[in-house]
């Protein structure tokens, strides 16, 4: 195993536990969704690529089918994970948890009201419907 | 297992630690699925440190499979969330 290999690893673990840390410190859910969700990503994608650099990088290269699942591995984390911070972020803000009493700007309020009216709306409309099939 | 691993596995456990303290104190459910993804995350970790400790390769198998479990378990809890059905 590469010496490079064991840096890797460690700097990913490094910032796994600042993530872990950053999740357990901040003060409300969606400072605490980035903190975690950037760190804990970078985090992890980089031990991902530690261990492809170790099984590229064993003599023999016996193990190289590791190096291409670990490389797999990070793009599909590096894709999904974005990706599930943001869905719950949005059902957090949809679902009504308060903003830190510290936020200076909320860009996603009128769209947050807009998106409540729609179901609002989509709701009463379903109740007719099954009213006028009940009658 | 090496030293190299024994203070990589020491460390993913205090992580875990930490996102279990958040999963049990957690104020609303956001936080505790917050915390829920990142400890799917994680456990990505200690596949890698099991697959680079032991040489084999099927831990990485592992970690992808739970990384698309963890994926749209998250997904789903975050529709929950927003408090609309499975399929809208």
């Amino acid at each position: 195993m590469p010496d490079i290999a064991y840096w890797l690893i460690g700097v990913g673990l490094a910032f796994d536990l600042f993530g872990c840390i950053g999740l357990v410190r901040l003060p409300d859910v969606y400072n605490r969704a980035q903190a975690a969700t950037k760190c804990v990503t970078l985090g992890t994608c980089v031990m991902l690529a530690g261990v492809a650099v170790a099984a590229f990088g064993e003599s023999g290269g016996a193990i190289w089918p590791m190096g291409i699942k670990a490389i797999i591995c990070a793009v599909f984390i590096l894709l999904t994970s974005p990706v599930a911070a943001h869905a719950i972020c949005r059902g957090a803000y949809l679902s009504g948890v308060p903003l830190w009493p510290g936020s200076v700007e909320d860009a996603f309020g009128p769209r947050a009201q807009d998106i409540r009216n729609e179901q609002a709306a989509a709701q009463t409309q379903r109740a007719e419907h099954e009213e006028t099939q009940a009658s | 297992m090496s030293t190299f691993e024994q203070i990589a596995f020491g460390l993913l456990v205090l992580c875990s630690m930490l996102c279990l303290y958040r999963i049990g104190k957690g104020p609303s459910a956001p936080d505790r699925t917050v915390a829920i993804d990142i400890l799917g995350t994680l456990i990505v970790g200690f596949c890698c440190i099991m697959a680079v400790g032991t040489g084999r390769e099927y831990y990485m198998n592992i970690a992808i499979a739970w990384a698309l479990i963890s994926f749209v378990g998250t997904l789903a809890l975050a529709k929950y969330l927003e408090g609309r059905t499975y399929d809208a």
